[in-house]
C-alpha cells in the first residue's frame, strides 16, 4: 500500500515537470516568433505567461500544505527545493515573454541584416534547463553537477553577441533600435541558463544535503 | 560526589551550583557508555551501545516500538536491578564514575539520575507538597524549613508552582494529566540529581500539556542533562541538541539533531524519520 | 412464534431465572435474620450484656463474659496473625521468587480448605497438652492459624492490584527497597489490607469446633490468658444443647449479637471501601 505522503509528494513533482515543459515551450515559441517574424505566435506566448504564474501558486501552495505535514530529511529537502525550482521556472518564464516581447516589435520592422548565433544559444539554455530537470527527475546528482559549467559557454556566447551587435550599430545607426532588442534578448537566453544553472544547484541539495551555491564555478569538481 | 554511601543527609543538602552555560562544554560528559549489551534470560535486547552524552544538552532516543531505547534508557540508572532475568553488560559511567562497579550502590546511582515515566504516577496517598518531597523524606531528610524550600523550588522549576501553591495540601490526584506530569516532574527534581530521565514524558497529553512539558525541559536544560525517549520526532526536533537512533537493539547513528532530521548518514535513519518503515 | 419474538423471550426468561436464583441466595439470609431476630430480642436486655451467667437452673443472667472472651479471641487472633499474614503477603507479592511463591500460595490455598475442627485438634495438641490445660493462648493461636493463610493471600491480591508504576517511581527516586515497599506501595493498599483483615475476623468471629478444644469455654470471668476463656459460639452451642428454656432463650440472644457483630463488620468494611476510589494512576 503506497504511503499517502508519498502520493502527495509525487503530486508535487507531476505539477513542477508540467510547469517545465510549458516554460520550455514558452521558450521555444518565443524564439520561433523571433526567427519567423510571427506577431500572433509572439503575443500568444505573452498571454500564455499567465498560467506559468499559476503554476507557480499551485506549486508553492501544495508545497506549504506538505510542510504542515512536518517532512524531514529527504522528503524536508525535496519540498523546499520544489519551491525554489518553481521559482526558477517563474522566471524563465518571464524571460520567454520578454523575448516574445521583442519578436513582437522587431516582427514590425525590416529585418535585420546580420549574423548572430541567437538560436544555438537557445538550444544550449534550453538544453541546460531540459538536463536540469531530467536530474530532478531522476535524482541524479553528477548530471546535476555537470550543467552548472555550461553557463560558462551561454555567457561567452553573451558576449560574443553583444560584440557583434554593437559593432554593426557603429556601422548602421539606423538599425540601432533593432539591435538593442537583439541584444535583450541574448540577456534573456543568458538568464535562462541561470535560472537552469540554479535548479541544478537546487538538485545536488536534494541529492547530497549540500549546498553549492554561491560557490565558485572552480571549485565544483565531483564530490 | 562519589557512588559510595555517604550520609544521605550530606548528599542531599548540599545545595546544587547553578552551572554557568559555559561550563556545560568543560563538564566532563554526564554519560559514557561503552559495549553495552543488556539480555533478558535467552533474547537479547540491546547489543554493544556505545555513545557519550553531554553535560546540561538534550538527547533524544528515537526507534521504533521493541528497538531497545526504554530498556536503554533504564540502565543509565540501573532499573534493571530490579529485574531478575536482565543480564547488563559493558561499561556506563556516570560523570566518569562507573555506575555498575561493585561499590557502587544503584540507590546512590538512582539519586544523582532521576527519572519520569510515560504514566505520570503521583502518589494517591499523599498530597502535592508530600510526593515533591517524598524522594527527601523517605531518604531520611526530615528538616522542615529545608523540604519547605526544595518544595517551593522543585514546583518552580517545573513549572507548576503558581497553579499549585495555593493548594500544596490537596491530593495529588486531583490534578490534571499535564499537572500530574510536572509534579512527577518536581518530584524527581526535588532530590536535586544531575541527570534526569525521561520516557515518553508527554506522550499521553495533550498538545498544549505537551508544549509546556517542552518548554520546562529546554528551561531545565541549563543545569541538568536531559535524555527523553520519544516516538515523536517533531518533539525530538523541536527540543534536543542530539539525537541517537537505535533499532532492532542497536544504535545506528548518533549525531546533531539537525543533522539526523535534514540529512541523516545512515538510510535505515532516513528511512525512519520519514516514516517509511516496514 | 416468529424468530424475533423466540429470540426476545430466550431474553426474558434468561433475565427471570438469573433474577429468580439471585433471590434464592438472599432468602436463606432473609430467614436467619428473621428466626434469630425473633427468637434472641426478648432475651436481649441489659442483664444479657453485663451479667455472667447463673448457676445451672437459675434463670437469669448474662453472657458479658462470653461477649468479651470473643473479643479478647479476636484481638489475640488478630495480634499474631495480622503480622504474619500481612508480611507473608508482602513476601508474595514484592519479593517472591516464581517457583518458591507458587509453592507457598499453593500450600495456603490448601490451608485455607482445611476444617477448622482439625485446626482445634492440631493446636490441642501442640499447646493445650504442653501447657496442661485450656486457655485463650490456645484459642487465639487456633484462631491466628485459620486467618494467616486467608490473609496471607487477600494481602497479596490487594498489593498486586497497586500498579507497578509507583514502586518504580518510588525506586527512581533512590528510595531503598523495604521502605518504597512499606512507605508507598504498602500505604496505598492500607485500606485493601485492612478490609481483608476485618473480614477474615469476621469470620473466625463464630468458629466453635476449634475453641471447643483450645478455649474450652468458662463460666466465670478468666483471670489470665492462660486460663479457659468464655466466647460466644462456645456459650451457644452449650446453652443450645441444654433442656433449660432460659438457656435456650439466652442462646437466641446470644445467636443475635454474634450475628450483629459479625454484619457490624462487613457493613463497616463496605463503608470503608466506599469511601475509597482508587484512581489509577
Amino acid at each position: 500500500m503506497e504511503h499517502h505522503f508519498d502520493l502527495e509528494l509525487n503530486e508535487l513533482k507531476q505539477k513542477l515537470l508540467a510547469m517545465a515543459s510549458h516554460a520550455e515551450a514558452a521558450v521555444n515559441d518565443a524564439m520561433r516568433a523571433l526567427a519567423e517574424r510571427d506577431y500572433d505566435l509572439a503575443l500568444r506566448v505573452k498571454a500564455n505567461d499567465r498560467l506559468l504564474d499559476e503554476f507557480e501558486i499551485e506549486v508553492d501552495d501544495l508545497a506549504i500544505h506538505l510542510l504542515a505535514k512536518a517532512p524531514l530529511a529527504s522528503d524536508l529537502r525535496l519540498v523546499t527545493v520544489a519551491m525554489k525550482i518553481s521559482q526558477n521556472l517563474e522566471r524563465v518564464g518571464d524571460e520567454a515573454t520578454k523575448i516574445a516581447k521583442r519578436a513582437r516589435d522587431l516582427s514590425q520592422e525590416p529585418p535585420l541584416k546580420v549574423t548572430v548565433d541567437l538560436r544555438r544559444m537557445a538550444q544550449l539554455a534550453l538544453n541546460m534547463l531540459k538536463s536540469a530537470l531530467d536530474s530532478f527527475v531522476h535524482r541524479d546528482s553528477a548530471a546535476a553537477r555537470a550543467v552548472i559549467p555550461l553557463d560558462k559557454e551561454v555567457d561567452g556566447l553573451n558576449k560574443e553577441i553583444n560584440r557583434a551587435l554593437a559593432r554593426h550599430m557603429a556601422e548602421n545607426p539606423a538599425a540601432i533600435t533593432r539591435c538593442l532588442n537583439l541584444i535583450i534578448v541574448s540577456k534573456s537566453l543568458e538568464r535562462i541558463a541561470d535560472h537552469a544553472t540554479n535548479v541544478a544547484e537546487e538538485v545536488v541539495y536534494l541529492c547530497e544535503a549540500l549546498d553549492i551555491r554561491h560557490t565558485p564555478k572552480t571549485q565544483l569538481s565531483n564530490p | 560526589m562519589n557512588l559510595i554511601r555517604t550520609s544521605a543527609e550530606e548528599n542531599l543538602r548540599a545545595e546544587r551550583q547553578p552551572a554557568p552555560a559555559s561550563a556545560a562544554a568543560l563538564k566532563p560528559p554526564a554519560f559514557t557508555v561503552k559495549n553495552l549489551s543488556i539480555s533478558f534470560g535467552q533474547r537479547q535486547v540491546l547489543k554493544s551501545v556505545s555513545m557519550e552524552i553531554r553535560a546540561c544538552t538534550v538527547t533524544a532516543i528515537i526507534g521504533p516500538s521493541g528497538c531497545g531505547k526504554s530498556t536503554f534508557l533504564r540502565a543509565l540508572n540501573r532499573m534493571h536491578d530490579l529485574v531478575p532475568e536482565a543480564r547488563v553488560q559493558g561499561d556506563v559511567r556516570l560523570f566518569g564514575e562507573d555506575s555498575y562497579a561493585k561499590e557502587a550502590e544503584p540507590v546512590v546511582v538512582r539519586r544523582r539520575v532521576g527519572m519520569v515515566f510515560q504514566k505520570s504516577n503521583p502518589f494517591p496517598t499523599m498530597s502535592i507538597a508530600d510526593n515533591v518531597t517524598v524522594g527527601l523524606r523517605l531518604n531520611g531528610i526530615r528538616a522542615r524549613s529545608l523540604l519547605t524550600e526544595r518544595t517551593e523550588q522543585a514546583l518552580r522549576m517545573a513549572a507548576l508552582w503558581e497553579e499549585v501553591k495555593d493548594r500544596l495540601d490537596a491530593q495529588a490526584i486531583s490534578l490534571s494529566g499535564g499537572q500530574q506530569q510536572r509534579l512527577c516532574i518536581a518530584r524527581a527534581l526535588a532530590v536535586q540529581p544531575q541527570v534526569v530521565l525521561m520516557d515518553e514524558p508527554a506522550s499521553a497529553l495533550d498538545p498544549l500539556a505537551t508544549a509546556k512539558i517542552e518548554d520546562l525541559i529546554l528551561e531545565l536544560k541549563r543545569d541538568y542533562t536531559i535524555v527523553i525517549v520519544t516516538h515523536n520526532m517533531q518533539q525530538a526536533a523541536r527540543m534536543s541538541d542530539e539525537t541517537a537512533f537505535f533499532y532492532l537493539g542497536e544504535l545506528i547513528e548518533f549525531g546533531p539533531t539537525n543533522r539526523i532530521f535534514t540529512r541523516p548518514k545512515e538510510k535505515r535513519t532516513e528511512d525512519y524519520v520519514t516514516g517509511r518503515f516496514g | 412464534m416468529t424468530t424475533h419474538h423466540w429470540r426476545k423471550f430466550k431474553n426474558v426468561a434468561m433475565q427471570a431465572i438469573t433474577f429468580a436464583c439471585a433471590l434464592l441466595v438472599i432468602l436463606p439470609l432473609a430467614l436467619v435474620f428473621y428466626h434469630v431476630v425473633k427468637s434472641g430480642i426478648g432475651a436481649v436486655n441489659w442483664d444479657f450484656f453485663t451479667k455472667l451467667p447463673k448457676p445451672v437452673g437459675e434463670a437469669g443472667g448474662g453472657m458479658v463474659n462470653a461477649i468479651v472472651g470473643t473479643f479478647a479471641l479476636l484481638g489475640l487472633a488478630a495480634f499474631i496473625g495480622v503480622p504474619v499474614g500481612v508480611l507473608g503477603g508482602v513476601y508474595l507479592s514484592e519479593y517472591g521468587g516464581r517457583r518458591v511463591s507458587w509453592w507457598i500460595r499453593f500450600m495456603a490455598d490448601i490451608l485455607n480448605g482445611v476444617p477448622s475442627i482439625i485446626w482445634g485438634i492440631v493446636v490441642y495438641a501442640l499447646v493445650v497438652v504442653p501447657m496442661k490445660g485450656f486457655s485463650a493462648w490456645a484459642g487465639g493461636i487456633v484462631l491466628a492459624m485459620i486467618i494467616v493463610p486467608l490473609i496471607m493471600r487477600t494481602s497479596e491480591e490487594v498489593l498486586q492490584l497497586v500498579p507497578n508504576g509507583y514502586r518504580e517511581a518510588a525506586l527512581a527516586l533512590g528510595i531503598v527497597r523495604w521502605r518504597a515497599i512499606v512507605q508507598i506501595v504498602g500505604r496505598t493498599a492500607l485500606k485493601g489490607i485492612v478490609t481483608g483483615v476485618l473480614l477474615a475476623l469476621a469470620r473466625v468471629a463464630g468458629e466453635t469446633a476449634p475453641l471447643l478444644f483450645t478455649a474450652f469455654g468458662n463460666r466465670f470471668w478468666a483471670h489470665s490468658l492462660s486460663q479457659p476463656i468464655a466466647a460466644l459460639p462456645l456459650q451457644i452451642f452449650s446453652y443450645a444443647i441444654s433442656p433449660y428454656d432460659d438457656w435456650h432463650r439466652q442462646a437466641w440472644a446470644g445467636a443475635l449479637v454474634l450475628l450483629l457483630l459479625v454484619t457490624l463488620i462487613n457493613v463497616s468494611v463496605r463503608v470503608l471501601t466506599r469511601e475509597r476510589f482508587v484512581k489509577s494512576a
